[in-house]
């Protein structure tokens, strides 16, 4: 399988199952529309014919010649062989939790999935004994797996802060005994911020997502405080602080993109302007009946967003600036192996999440969801069936993704996603499925750019 | 070659036979969870050798 596509000027080809990509001329270009597995020893007489009116015979054939090399060296219309390792799809050890430590928020977003902290059941906290029993829990069904992690969310976690500290320093104090790693992230909105939280974050948090959506008007429209006033100006001081501070550890200011503000670049390069390089915004997932839901209609919109994003990038790359938008970030030659990608997210297999009452479900997005409750940290339940059905929801069985051209980038996308949009977790929802593809070819386009621009600087 | 330049090492069978230890970060897809998407993800095996 193959993806071709035009863009920036580049004429770009991927090989879906080698992970190839190439940049090839206009014949060549042209000529593989006409190319069709299995990739004939000699070039297709109606491609010839179609094509002769542009470019000479003699050409056409060097190229085909030049493709077949391609195809002889497996990098171009390679096989797919990577059924023989569907034993992957097998119950694996839990290796990630979401720790669900506060039902409660004091931001009162708009666009919030979990109801403004929620999730339908109430204003909750958890209590530090609960947290633990999720960490004991996380250690028994871990297996071999010795890196373990722990994400503080909510609802906003920093309402719930000595439960929080008391929950790491419980995890830290049985790490050796228990041989696991643990590495302890969280989501925050910032209001509760302070210069000793600052403090403790960065010594104990291996990643921080911090959220805001960019410029003040935007992110002050979607996220408001309970009494309609915007937060802008309270987190924007400590989360430059925080982000100073944070030495090489990783962070994210994590935005929501809406109908609103269809013109994300600029909240994008507002936030690089105010001193932040780890920067990602994502389009907002909502009911189509929400006023600033995402709908089929705004995707040229978006698509010619994403476009110019990656355009400004790249322009402020050759300027000497840089900064990381997480969505375009793609490593060609490294990243995950083929297995990984395959599995996916790991919902309610590798990973599951864990309300304040000690309930188990398949995910943060799926709490609340009666039918996926898994089991209860203080009962020992834990629905293996269920287990095993999120075990086996991948790109394979996913009749979508499954002859995709981005599988091994997406995975597969979002089982709750598709859960919530598509009516089932294996059915992906087209409309993250186009954004998802539309932001790839940029990606890849971009690192296409840079390739050639080190090409000529040498 | 003179009408195709390949960018990069193609590598996704190779890194197939050699992976699947499961020892990397989890890795969330949905907007809410910027922390950890696939593509740029890091491999833990990778890492040691
Ligand atoms: S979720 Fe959509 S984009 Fe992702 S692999 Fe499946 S079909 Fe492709
Ligand atoms: S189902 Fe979606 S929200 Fe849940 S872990 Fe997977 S990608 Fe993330
Ligand atoms: S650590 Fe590397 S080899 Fe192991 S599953 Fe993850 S990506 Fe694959």
């Amino acid at each position: 399988m193959i993806h071709t596509y035009q863009m920036n000027g580049y004429n770009i080809v991927m090989d879906v199952n080698s992970g190839g990509v190439h940049v090839v001329d206009t014949l060549t270009y042209d000529l593989l529309q006409y190319i069709a597995e299995p990739v004939p020893e000699t070039c297709p007489p109606e491609a010839l014919a179609a094509l002769s009116e542009r470019y000479a015979e003699a050409d056409i054939l060097e190229c085909y010649g030049e493709i077949l090399e391609l195809v002889h060296a497996k990098v171009l219309f390679s096989e797919d062989t990577f059924a023989k390792y569907a034993d992957f799809a097998v119950p694996s050890p839990i290796k990630a939790l979401c720790l669900h430590v506060s039902h409660d928020c004091n931001l009162r977003c708009a666009y919030c999935f979990a109801s403004t902290g929620e999730y339908g059941g109430g204003r909750k906290l958890m209590t530090a004994e609960t947290g633990k029993k999720a960490i004991d829990f996380l250690v028994v069904n871990s297996g071999d797996r010795v890196n373990l992690e722990v994400d503080f969310f909510g609802g906003e976690p920093l309402m719930n802060w000595d439960a929080c500290k008391e929950i790491v320093a419980y995890a830290r104090s049985i790490e050796k005994s228990v041989n696991k790693k643990f590495r302890f992230t969280m989501t925050t909105n910032g209001m509760l911020l302070d210069d000793e939280k600052i403090d403790y974050l960065n010594k104990e948090m291996s990643n921080i997502v911090l959220s805001v959506d960019g410029r003040p008007e935007v992110h002050d429209n979607m996220r408001p405080c309970p009494n309609g006033s915007g937060s802008y100006d309270r987190i924007m001081p400590a989360f430059r602080k925080l982000a100073a501070l944070r030495g090489d550890k990783d962070y994210y200011v994590r935005g929501t993109f809406t109908k609103h503000n269809l013109d994300f670049s600029e909240d994008v390069f507002h936030l690089y302007r105010e001193g932040f390089d780890q920067i990602s915004m994502e389009p907002v997932v909502a009911p189509a009946d929400q006023p600033y839901a995402l709908t089929e209609e705004d995707l040229p919109a978006v698509f010619a967003e994403y476009e110019k994003l990656a355009d400004r990038i790249l322009e402020n790359e050759k300027n000497g600036g840089w900064f990381n938008f997480f969505h375009f970030m793609i490593d060609l030659d490294h990243g995950p192996c083929a297995i990984k990608r395959l599995r996916g997210c790991g919902c309610g297999n590798e990973y599951v999440a864990i309300t304040p009452d000690g309930d188990i479900y398949p995910c943060h997005q799926f709490v609340g969801q009666e039918n996926y409750r898994m089991g209860n940290v203080f009962d020992g339940t834990f629905n293996q069936e269920l287990k095993a059905k999120f075990a086996k929801a991948h790109v394979g069985t996913k009749p979508a993704c499954r002859n995709c051209w981005a599988k091994f980038y997406c995975s597969g996308g979002c089982n709750a996603n598709n859960y919530f949009y598509a009516g089932d977790i294996l059915n992906a929802y087209d409309l993250s499925c186009q954004m998802q593809k539309k932001r790839l070819e940029c990606a890849i386009m971009m690192q296409v750019a840079r390739y050639e621009r080190k090409q000529s600087a040498e | 070659m003179k009408h195709i330049q390949t960018i990069n090492k193609a590598q996704l069978a190779v890194s197939a036979a050699k992976g699947g230890c499961g020892q990397c970060q989890a890795s969330c897809q949905s907007a809410c969870k910027t922390s950890c998407t696939v593509a740029n993800q890091k491999c833990e095996h990778e890492k040691k050798d």
